[in-house]
């Protein structure tokens, strides 16, 4: 189902994120890690930082065949051509890459970054996510975005001409976003989209400028019966047109699924590199949860002293693991597998409690008829309300 | 007292009291009189000091009664001993107040220059006078610019009828005219008197438990004399003792040789427990016993119950060993075994008020760290059965058979209320929805004094908050339980998704169940939160449902992005979820948060 073949809901695959955690502007409704510089970033000096993070991570995390790279920000797309050739090549350096590997980048769609992008494809890119965030400018503008609708879907154009793979994102249930606005502008990315689709909900995240403003009652969010009416109907368009969910929140057609991101959901291996970013890499038999000093600069120079920056690492217990691997797996459509909970928790999970969110229709069983390894999945009823059932089954 | 040809005054000794509604400035004039007597040093001086227990301190009010002894040199050039008896200001301590009361021989009232005279002061006067009192009024807070106490005075005389011409005018914070207050004790307080040849007759005053020394009893001696070593007999319980120590309070513990007649101290005397000792006793010599013991004092009887869980099961037994340590000190407040199929094991409890409640509920989770849910207050009602027995009924749970039940009856009490004129409208309607009757109105200025019977279970649900909140708090309130009367009761059950949850059952008039049962309902839908499904809360008398509502079920909690960076901080908001689970109940497959318990009792009219 992947277009890996060394990778499947068994086989998670290595992934590799690298985070460029600068942008040109602060997003009001971004909690990531990005940060604004008003002088220029020495990209070489953090080019050698990174190289040197991945010779330890290498090292930690010896022998591995990297099935998916994936360069997030922050806005990676600030970062020159020959920037991510270099950090491709210093990848290659310490790790041994499948020749099947997705190669994913984020970028932004402003017209300057897009000159950019048959260079990034040159320099060994081989899938290109796209921030177009809305297709109406009204809501680009109040989403703090830089760039226009016209921008937007030049930079998409120009993008499945250089790419074989594209996807982009919407950010949907904006603040008094109608259903009608929204299928309309569905409709048109479904048009635009070549084979995948990332649609968030506009979520207000603690310490974002959203959160200001709604608590000053400047922002009014759309409330909880309308963002699920919304959810719905792009569960239907999307599944109608051929790109069903794959995910809560992403979309594609069979086969065209991301690899990187699916490791994350298969609760498979990752390594984090660069400022804040989290990796859970597998050490002598435990599952080592890692997260990156967050602060660039900060980063940059402990890495320079001492080659690494990791400043938490926690041995996952057996418990956590399995809670982790449920939290991600009932994401996706293809679920989790209980024999796997099995094994990482110790316990299976509590029978009664399957038995009861299948009798309500919130959880089922999916797979072969009587397949060894059975696969439970959540049903399209629970997925908008995910956490109260993963609370109810754990 | 019998007075006999050898009883004679002490003159240099002055046992008093001080009667005082919250607030009035009780406390801070105890310290300023053990300030002004020199009984501690500046540095020792911790704000009220008398009020030794942390909830006292914050309340601002007494519980356990206390003393101190003061050294007073007069004006007449004599120097006095002035034993004073602090005693609990607020209604559910009447015991306490009593026993203190027959302690002394007279009481400063202490009256609020602009607040004026409050239902809790008129009671504890009463009491006072009662136990043949001479009473000296003190207008407190004359500082304020709001003070009235030409008017106040006024109002002495009419509420209370005692001359307040010359009341004694001062503050407390300030320290003004606190030597006025000290020449008023000497001169316009009686002694007392008493024979010091006789057989040893002295009043058990009261007790506690002092980690370090065992039980403490505090003593007024009356007749005879008091020595460390003395075989002494309770004569109550027929306990004989040895006392291994004896002292005053200064407020410090000080040793002394002996007590005499008049006089007021501690003992110590190898006491096991609190229980052994009972207040009111008479404590006598063994060898020469009183032929007069005192009158005693009937114990104080529960009149509230509630049902007291631990939040986590495993608590139970950190639940019963805290409440055996608050029985030491406390023996007026009782606890039994409860089982709960909704909340599992803990304690059916009982108590002098609701305040008590509220202070036995603080001090277990603040001095025991327990987290608890408690049941809806209930009283004792008598239920006549149509065998012809009596049953008396502490928990709606254990409701006998319908079938079986010729009446029901509920304790009746008569409250008095004082309030500032402009909120009588309000607070008589909150009286005759509570099913009251008016006994009595008269107005002093611009103050109203209502008197209305009402059923103790219309006060327990939260008679005393609405009560504050129509009156912006300046009303007060007290009450004695007068009667049982039979009423028209039913039990009122609460089904969560078509489970009754016996926690929250409650006996109600039934011209009351309906809007009970609403408002119930209506409060429950806003505590428990959206689950999976729909969830009906309905109340019901026997079969029939009179009021509904439902949560309907959670219709979105996700769909936000979730890639590597936020495993972990989903995991940590699954694990706080759980660890909010803890502090629900579950009831069927629906959780309860235990606010849920508390609030749904707290509710608007």
């Amino acid at each position: 189902m992947t277009l890996d073949g060394k990778t499947g809901p068994d086989e998670p695959g290595f992934g590799l994120y690298l985070h460029w955690p600068f942008c040109l502007a602060k997003c009001p409704y971004c909690d990531f890690n990005s940060h604004v510089r008003h002088e220029a970033v020495d990209q070489d000096r953090f080019v050698r930082a990174f190289n040197r993070s991945l010779a330890y991570q290498a090292r930690l995390a010896p022998h591995r065949m990297v099935t998916s790279i994936f360069f997030g920000g922050g806005t990676p797309s600030l970062m020159a051509p020959k920037t991510v050739e270099a950090l491709l090549a210093a990848i290659q350096t310490h790790f041994s890459v499948s020749a099947k590997a997705e190669i994913s980048m984020e970028a932004n769609p402003t017209s300057v970054e897009a000159t950019r992008l048959a260079d990034y494809r040159r320099a060994g890119v081989n899938r290109l996510s796209i921030g177009v965030q809305a297709l109406n400018d009204h809501d680009l503008k109040a989403l703090g975005r830089k760039h226009s609708v016209e921008e937007a879907i030049a930079a998409i154009q120009l993008a499945q001409r250089s790419f074989e793979r594209t996807s982009f994102d919407l950010i949907y249930a904006r603040p008094a976003q109608t259903v009608d606005d929204w299928r309309q502008e569905l409709m048109q990315a479904i048009d635009l989209a070549a084979e995948h689709l990332s649609l968030y909900q506009l979520t207000i995240e603690p310490g974002t400028m959203f959160e200001q403003r709604v608590r000053a009652g400047q922002l009014k969010p759309l409330g909880d019966e309308d963002a699920r009416r919304l959810f719905d109907i792009t569960q239907d368009i999307c599944a109608s047109r051929g790109l069903p969910a794959y995910e809560i929140s992403n979309h594609a057609r069979p086969g065209a699924e991301s690899i990187h991101n699916l490791t994350y959901w298969r609760y498979g291996e990752y390594a984090g590199l660069g400022p804040g970013a989290h990796g859970r890499l597998l050490i002598n038999g435990q599952r080592i949860a890692l997260i990156q000093e967050r602060h660039p600069e900060t980063w940059l120079k402990t890495i320079e002293a001492s080659d690494d920056a990791t400043i938490e690492r926690d041995v996952l217990t057996t418990e956590q693991q399995a809670h982790e691997l449920v939290l991600m797996g009932l994401r996706l459509r293809e679920g989790i597998s209980p024999l796997r909970y099995h094994a990482l928790a110790g316990s299976a999970l509590a029978a009664e409690k399957i038995d009861w969110l299948v009798a309500e229709g919130l959880l089922e069983w999916h797979g072969p008829q009587g397949a060894n390894d059975p696969r439970l999945r959540a049903t399209a009823k629970a997925l908008p309300v995910l956490n109260a059932v993963i609370e109810a089954l754990l | 007292m019998r007075k006999t040809m050898t009883t004679h005054s002490f003159d240099q000794i002055r046992n008093f009291s001080i009667v005082a509604h919250i607030d009035h400035g009780k406390s801070t004039l105890a310290d300023r009189l053990i300030q002004h007597t020199g009984g501690l040093t500046q540095r020792e001086m911790v704000e009220q000091v008398l009020d030794s227990m942390d909830i006292e301190r914050e309340r601002g009010i007494t519980i356990k009664a206390q003393t101190v002894r003061l050294d007073y040199k007069a004006k007449d050039g004599k120097t006095y001993i002035l034993n004073l008896m602090d005693t609990p200001g607020h209604v559910d301590f009447a015991y306490e107040v009593s026993r203190s009361l027959a302690a002394c021989e007279g009481s400063l009232l202490v009256v609020d220059a602009s607040q004026g005279v409050e239902a809790q002061t008129l009671a504890n006067v009463y009491h006072a006078l009662d136990a043949g009192h001479d009473i000296v009024p003190v207008l407190n807070k004359v500082d304020l610019p709001a003070a009235e106490p030409e008017r106040i005075k006024e109002q002495i005389e009419e509420v209370i009828g005692l001359d307040a011409s010359d009341a004694v005018a001062i503050s407390a914070k300030t320290g003004l005219n606190i030597e006025g207050v000290l020449e008023a004790i000497v001169t316009r307080l009686p002694p007392p008197k008493g024979d010091e040849t006789a057989p040893l007759k002295a009043l058990l005053v009261d007790s506690w438990y002092d980690a370090y020394l065992g039980v403490v009893v505090l003593v007024r001696v009356f007749n005879g004399v008091l020595k460390k070593g003395s075989d002494i007999t309770m004569l109550g319980t027929d306990a004989r003792y040895v006392v291994d120590r004896i002292g005053v309070f200064r407020p410090k513990m000080s040793d002394v040789d002996q007590l005499g007649p008049g006089e007021v101290g501690f003992i110590t005397a190898q006491i096991k427990q609190v229980a052994d000792t009972r207040v009111g006793d008479t404590i006598t010599e063994t060898r020469r016993k009183t032929t007069d013991p005192l009158p005693g004092f009937k114990p104080a009887q529960p009149v509230v119950f509630c049902g007291l869980f631990p939040v986590d099961a495993a608590q139970f037994e950190d639940l019963r060993a805290a409440m055996g340590r608050l029985r030491l000190n406390d023996a007026s407040f009782s606890y039994e075994m409860e089982s709960s199929a909704a909340l599992g094991f803990g304690f059916r409890c009982g108590f002098l008020g609701l305040l008590h409640l509220e202070i036995i509920q603080e001090r277990l989770a603040r001095e025991f760290n327990l987290d608890l849910i408690a049941t809806a207050p209930s009283v004792i009602y008598k239920i006549a059965l149509r065998d012809d027995t009596e049953i008396e009924l502490h928990n709606p749970a254990d409701m006998p058979d319908i079938m079986k039940i010729e009446t029901i009856s509920e304790p009746w009490i008569r409250a008095t209320i004082l309030t500032p004129d402009e909120y009588l409208g309000a607070i008589l309607k909150l009286c005759q929805d509570r099913r009251g009757s008016q006994v009595d109105l008269n107005y002093v200025g611009k103050r109203a004094m209502v008197v209305y019977d009402l059923p103790l279970n219309e006060v327990v649900f939260d008679f005393y908050d609405r009560l504050k909140s129509i009156s912006k708090g300046y009303a007060s309130f007290d009450y004695v339980i007068t009667e049982y009367r039979a009423g028209d009761l039913v039990k009122m059950s609460i089904l969560v998704n078509a489970e009754p949850v016996d926690a929250l059952s409650m006996l109600v008039h039934k011209t009351r169940a309906e809007n009970r049962g609403r408002a119930m309902c209506e409060k429950l839908k806003e505590l428990i939160p959206q689950h999976l499904f729909q969830i009906p809360i309905q109340a019901a008398i026997g079969g029939k449902i009179i009021a509904r509502e439902t949560i309907s079920a959670l219709r979105k909690d996700v769909t936000a992005k979730c890639y590597g960076g936020d495993i972990s901080r989903k995991r940590k908001l699954l694990d706080k979820q759980k660890e909010g689970k803890k502090r629900m109940r579950q009831f069927g497959k629906v959780e309860i948060p235990q606010e849920a318990f508390i609030a749904a009792l707290k509710m608007d009219d």
